[in-house]
C-alpha cells in the first residue's frame, strides 16, 4: 500500500495527521499537507483514528485539525509524537481531555 | 453547469414534481397514507403534531407545515385534516397557497374517513393529472438548495464523508447556490469556531444563543451535555477534545461564511450558507431541511442510516468501506478514505457535485428506489398536553 494512504491530513493548516490504520513506532510516513509532501517518523505507536504531530508544538501552543484549533498542548510536542489527552487539553475548560493517561 | 428542474410560481425550482399529501394532525395520518398509497405521483407528509399542544407549539407546527408545503419539490398540496385539530388549518392552507401552488383540503369529520378517502382520491388524482404534462427546464446550478446531515456516524464520518460533503457545500456556494445545515446539538464545543464564520456580530450572537438555549433545556431535564464530552468511547476512538468531535461533525457544512440563523420550520431566503436550529435526529431534522426549501440532502453515514424523505431526495455518502459493501441498497457514494486527503477532497467534492446535478435532474437516489423514509417527524419544544 502507498505510504500516504496510512494517514490523512484534513486541512493544509493542520499540524496533526490522523492514522488510517494502526501505525508502529518508528514508521516513517510521507504525508501530503496542502501542496507539499512531508515525511514524519513516529516516536510511538499510533492506533487507527488517533493523531500524531507533524510539527514542533510548544507547550501552550495550538493543536490544529480541520484547519481549526482542537486544543492546547499541555507539554511540548515534537514531530512524530502521538497526540491525545496526555498532551492536549480542550481550550474550552470543563475537564475535556485534561491530563489523562493513555 | 446546470440541471433540469421544475419552475415554481414563487421563483424557486423543484427537482421533483409530487403532489404532497400533508396530514395536518396525527389523527389524519392514516387517511393521508391511504390516499398516497393509491395515487402515484403523490408524496405523504405524516407526523405526530397538530393538536393538544401549547398555543406557541401549535403556531410553530402551522409555520412548519406551511414551509413544508411550500417546498419546491411539491407541485401542489392536498391537506388531510381531522376537523377539530388545534393547528389553524385555514392559516396553513392560505400560507401554502401564497406560494402560488394549488392547495386542496379534505376533512374527516365531515362524513367519516371513507367518504373523505373517496374525495381525497378524486382530488389527488386530478392534481396529479395536472402535473404530468409538466416538463423539466434547464436551470443554472446557482438555483440549487442543498441540505447536509450526518447520522449513524463512526470514525470514518469525521475523516472522510463529512469533510467531503463540506467541500461539496463550498463548491455549491462558490457556484452561487445555497447550503443549509443545523443539528444544533453538534455545535456544542465548536460554537465559538462557527461564530467566527458569521457574517455579522448579530449572526454570531444567534449561534451562541441557539446552543445556549438548547443546553438550558437539557439542564432543565437534569442532563449534562458538556461534562462527559468527549465520551470514553470517543477518546478510545482517538477524539481528544470536544472541539475536535464537534469540528468533525460540522465539517460537513464546509468553510463558507454563515449568513443567517433560522428557527425550526422557517423557509430560508437568499443564497449562501445558512443554519436552521434543529435537533440532530433524522425525522425532525430532515423535516427542518424540507421546510427550509432544500431540494436535495447530502447525508453522511458511517454505520449506515437508511432514512430518505418522502419528496426530498437524500444522497447517502459513507467513508466506511464495509458499510458501503454491506449496504449497497442504501448508500449512494463511497468516499475512499485511503485516497482522500486535502488535495483529493476537491476531486471527491466534484464527483459528489456531479451526482447532485444528476439527482436534481431526476436520477433517483437509493432511498427513493427503496421507498425508505416515509415517516418524518415535526419538532416542537413544549409538552404534549
Amino acid at each position: 500500500m502507498d505510504e500516504e494512504q496510512r494517514a490523512i491530513v484534513l486541512h493544509a493548516r493542520d499540524n496533526v495527521a490522523t492514522a488510517l490504520m494502526g501505525l508502529e513506532e518508528g514508521s516513517t510516513l510521507s504525508l501530503k499537507v496542502g501542496d507539499r509532501v512531508m515525511a514524519v517518523t513516529l516516536t510511538r505507536a499510533v492506533p487507527f483514528g488517533h493523531k500524531f504531530s507533524l510539527a514542533e508544538i510548544e507547550r501552550g501552543g495550538q493543536v490544529i485539525k480541520y484547519g481549526d484549533v482542537i486544543g492546547i498542548a499541555t507539554n511540548a510536542i515534537h514531530p512524530g509524537d502521538y497526540v491525545h489527552i496526555h498532551n492536549v487539553a480542550s481550550s474550552r475548560g470543563g475537564g475535556q481531555g485534561t491530563g489523562g493517561e493513555v | 453547469m446546470s440541471f433540469l428542474g421544475f419552475r415554481r410560481s414563487d421563483g424557486s425550482v423543484g427537482v421533483r414534481n409530487y403532489i404532497g399529501i400533508i396530514s395536518t394532525v396525527s389523527c389524519a395520518n392514516d387517511l393521508s397514507w391511504w390516499i398516497h398509497n393509491q395515487i402515484k405521483g403523490t408524496a405523504p407528509f405524516l407526523h405526530q403534531a397538530g393538536c393538544s399542544q401549547m398555543k406557541v407549539d401549535l403556531n410553530d407546527t402551522a409555520r412548519t407545515l406551511i414551509s413544508v408545503g411550500k417546498n419546491p419539490n411539491l407541485a401542489g398540496v392536498l391537506l388531510v385534516s381531522l376537523g377539530c385539530e388545534g393547528v389553524p388549518v385555514d392559516l396553513v392552507e392560505e400560507g401554502i397557497a401564497k406560494s402560488g401552488k394549488p392547495v386542496k383540503r379534505v376533512v374527516i369529520q365531515r362524513a367519516g374517513a371513507t367518504s373523505a378517502l373517496k374525495e381525497g382520491l378524486e382530488l389527488a388524482n386530478e392534481m396529479v393529472a395536472e402535473t404530468v404534462m409538466a416538463t423539466r427546464e434547464e436551470f443554472d446550478d446557482s438555483y440549487l438548495v442543498i441540505g447536509v446531515k450526518c447520522g449513524a456516524s463512526d470514525t470514518t464520518s469525521g475523516l472522510a464523508a463529512n469533510p467531503a460533503i463540506g467541500a461539496t457545500c463550498d463548491l455549491v456556494i462558490d457556484r452561487g447556490g445555497t447550503c443549509v445545515f443545523g443539528e444544533t446539538t453538534e455545535f456544542m464545543g465548536a460554537e465559538h469556531i462557527l461564530a467566527r464564520r458569521a457574517i455579522s456580530p448579530e449572526v454570531a450572537h444567534r449561534i451562541f444563543e441557539i446552543v445556549d438555549r438548547l443546553e438550558k433545556r437539557v439542564i432543565a431535564r437534569g442532563g449534562d451535555m458538556r461534562g462527559g464530552q468527549p465520551t470514553a468511547g470517543n477518546i478510545a476512538g482517538g477524539l481528544t477534545t470536544i472541539e475536535e468531535k464537534s469540528l468533525g461533525a460540522i465539517s460537513k457544512g464546509g468553510t463558507k461564511p454563515i449568513r443567517k440563523v433560522y428557527e425550526y420550520g422557517d423557509r430560508v431566503e437568499g443564497r449562501g450558507l445558512f443554519i436552521v436550529d434543529s435537533p440532530g435526529r433524522e425525522p425532525e431534522f430532515l423535516t427542518a431541511l424540507a421546510a427550509a426549501g432544500v431540494q436535495i440532502v447530502l447525508f453522511s453515514t458511517g454505520l449506515g442510516a437508511p432514512q430518505g424523505f418522502p419528496f426530498m431526495p437524500v444522497i447517502k455518502v459513507t467513508g466506511n468501506p464495509i458499510t458501503f459493501t454491506r449496504l449497497q441498497e442504501h448508500i449512494d457514494i463511497f468516499v475512499d478514505l485511503a485516497r482522500s486527503g486535502v488535495s483529493n477532497l476537491q476531486s471527491t467534492a466534484q464527483t459528489i457535485y456531479q451526482e447532485v446535478l444528476e439527482v436534481a435532474s431526476g436520477r433517483r437516489t437509493k432511498a427513493e428506489i427503496l421507498g425508505y423514509g416515509n415517516f418524518p417527524g415535526l419538532n416542537t419544544l413544549g409538552p404534549v398536553i
